[in-house]
């Protein structure tokens, strides 16, 4: 019972990890049909992004200000950045495609990927960088047994908060509804009165903003960031995406927490070795049995 | 038959090229050769990959898993029973292509993106399991080594990279002649139907599972040779060769090329395969100018290089009836 509740905390830091950058994939998919490859690695040069300002933070608003003001604003920084990278990234590389349809963009994020993935080698070095010690909290708790750690606390609260405020904007206002329109419909969208360029704008943006927190959150989880991770976590946040149902804001807040649970459980109960191939296993099946995602709504076939 | 006579004119970019490979290996040093060689391998999977993305219109991106079968089926094989390789080629494509037949049949009903993501976790499965090391047969990260040439019986052994380049360009020569014929042939027609609009091809009676599952099991069949051959040119298979980023790059293959353009997938395996060797001087930047090097592909040439004539119109109806218009 002790290790079942400790790898669902886990589970669930983890997941909440996959829901922020799953929120990325299932925004841009929803209103655009495109797989954005390219947010994966948005998301490593977050993490790299608040390498860089932890340490430098290190030096003048962690010293000044205490831990608390260095972590917030290198989150914020974070997000501004890659907030600005994500818009940066449509406008350059998926604005002049759009009119060829969808193919086409998929290679050009791909293209993308391969390009932030090999200018964050380029800029930090091919190794390994790591957070160190004395930026990120290193207090432990134990509470009946079950360890946890307050940086585990941070970052679940944390992403609770962002979940939260993103899951009211799209759900509960009028700016949501008009992006939840324009992900039914775009071209009526647009015909009711929607500006589409406010809306991706703020897709593209919020998104990888997202992505770029989460990155700060797993340097300063793990210290150990490498500018191939993307790739992984990009894999597992769009697999997070599918299990909830493509294109659904709340879907993609549960797959991205069940992904996490599921490979804790999986490495703690099966094999630490195949945990990913646990990962995968579910979400065929998922599919196998619901092929629109967990909470996708069935939608007719258009003829 | 009338159609058959211009077969020559029709595919004449085919032939020059064929013609130009035959006499280039004499013109370059044994480091080129093996270039071509990993060309000659890209362009066979990207014509498998064709099978079922350009054909057929599956994502596809889980390609690579079909070659890792069909690559440890013949390192196991030949290095635990020394089962001759030449002997192992329709094993490995035989392996896979079931392989594809068993894990295709039930995702099978899925579409677009949700395929694609199935193929994904396949592809990774198999990777990650090869990199487990199930009852210690495939050699865990390592890999399987010590896998014997190609051998054609008697002295003829093929163990240098001329041959080896020959090897696999015939290989490649047999396959796009069958796929020529392939695509004019019944099968091809029913595919071609399928990408464009699958529900007018079932209500013509086109059995669209059955057609959809032959592309994946022919593709996985070629994928299959490929690793075959691969593995016996490199005597090692490992896990890490058959990645998910491998898979990314076929599905560029077909697309830089053009969707279901034969003369298409060998220049885009052209592409993927020559270019990073030829900007080799840039080192570390040479992959950075690739990846920016495919987005202004893209916005230049969305449709591929080389587009498939009339499959090219077809695809411009396809977009503007999905309602892909400009924003």
């Amino acid at each position: 019972m002790r290790i079942f509740l400790e790898q669902m905390l886990n589970g669930l830091t983890i997941g909440s990890f996959y829901a922020l950058i799953a929120l990325g994939y299932s925004m841009v998919y929803g209103v655009m049909k495109l797989i954005n490859f390219a947010h994966g690695d948005l998301f490593t040069l977050g993490s790299y992004l608040g390498f860089t300002l932890l340490v430098w933070g290190n030096a003048y608003v962690t010293s000044h200000l205490g831990l608390a003001a260095g972590m917030i604003a290198a989150m914020l920084i974070a997000a501004i950045g890659i907030g600005t990278a994500g818009i940066i990234v449509e406008r350059i590389a998926y604005r002049p495609i759009y009119p060829a349809g969808r193919l086409p963009a998929v290679v050009s994020a791909l293209g993308v990927s391969i390009f932030l993935q090999n200018m964050i080698m380029v800029i930090w070095g091919p190794r390994y960088q790591a957070y160190s010690v004395n930026v990120v909290p290193t207090v432990h708790f134990e509470m009946g047994g079950i360890h946890f750690t307050l940086l585990q606390i941070i970052i679940l609260i944390l992403s609770f908060i962002l979940l939260a405020l993103l899951y009211y904007i799209i759900q509960k206002t009028t700016f949501g509804s008009a992006i939840r329109a324009s992900a039914l419909d775009r071209d009526t969208a647009a015909l009711m009165g929607i500006n589409i360029n406010t809306v991706i704008f703020f897709i593209f943006t919020l998104g990888p903003a997202l992505g770029g927190i989460a990155g700060v959150m797993v340097g300063m989880y793990y210290r150990q960031i490498s500018f191939t991770m993307g790739w992984n976590y990009g894999l597992k946040a769009f697999t997070a995406t599918i299990l909830g149902g493509i294109g659904n804001i709340p879907g993609a807040m549960v797959g991205g927490l069940l992904l996490g649970i599921f490979e804790m459980l999986g490495s703690a109960y099966v094999s630490t070795a195949y945990k990913d191939v646990f990962v995968f296993l579910v979400l065929i099946l998922v599919l196998i049995f619901r092929p629109r995602g967990l909470l996708g709504e069935k939608v007719a076939e258009k003829v | 038959m009338k159609l058959n006579e211009n077969i020559i004119l029709k595919n004449w970019f085919i032939f020059v090229v064929m013609a130009l490979l035959a006499v280039s290996p004499f013109m370059m040093n044994n480091y080129w050769i093996d270039v071509f060689f990993f060309f000659g391998i890209y362009a066979l999977l990207g014509l498998s990959l064709n099978l079922v993305l350009g054909e057929v219109g599956l994502f596809d991106l889980g390609h690579m898993g079909f070659m890792a079968i069909g690559a440890y089926t013949t390192a196991i094989l030949n290095t635990h029973f020394g089962i001759p390789i030449i002997f192992l080629m329709p094993v490995s494509a035989l392996t896979a292509a079931g392989f594809a037949w068993l894990v295709c049949s039930p995702i099978i009903h899925l579409r677009g993106d949700y395929l694609c993501i199935v193929t994904i976790g396949m592809g990774e499965i198999i990777r990650l399991i090869l990199i487990n090391n199930p009852f210690g047969i495939t050699g865990g990260p390592n890999g399987v080594f010590g896998i014997d040439f190609l051998s054609l019986g008697g002295p003829l052994i093929i163990d240098s990279s001329i041959e080896s380049y020959f090897v696999i360009w015939i290989v490649v020569g047999l396959t796009i002649f069958a796929l020529i014929n392939l695509q004019r042939s019944r099968v091809g027609r029913a595919w071609n139907c399928i990408r464009e609009d699958e529900i007018a091809a079932e209500s013509t009676g086109i059995d669209v599972r059955y057609y959809k599952l032959l592309a994946f099991v022919l593709g996985a069949g070629l994928a299959g040779v490929a690793g075959n051959i691969y593995a016996s040119k490199l005597m090692i298979v490992s896990p890490e060769s058959f990645s998910f980023m491998e898979s990314c790059m076929l599905f560029c293959i077909v697309l830089i090329g053009g969707m279901g353009s034969i003369p298409g997938v060998i220049i885009g395996s052209a592409a993927v395969s020559l270019f990073p060797e030829i900007f080799r001087a840039f080192a570390k930047y040479r992959m950075l100018i690739f990846g920016a090097a495919m987005v202004i592909m893209m916005i230049f040439r969305p449709g591929g290089i080389w587009p498939r004539k009339r499959g090219s119109l077809e695809f411009k109806s396809l977009l503007t009836k999905a309602g892909e218009d400009n924003v």
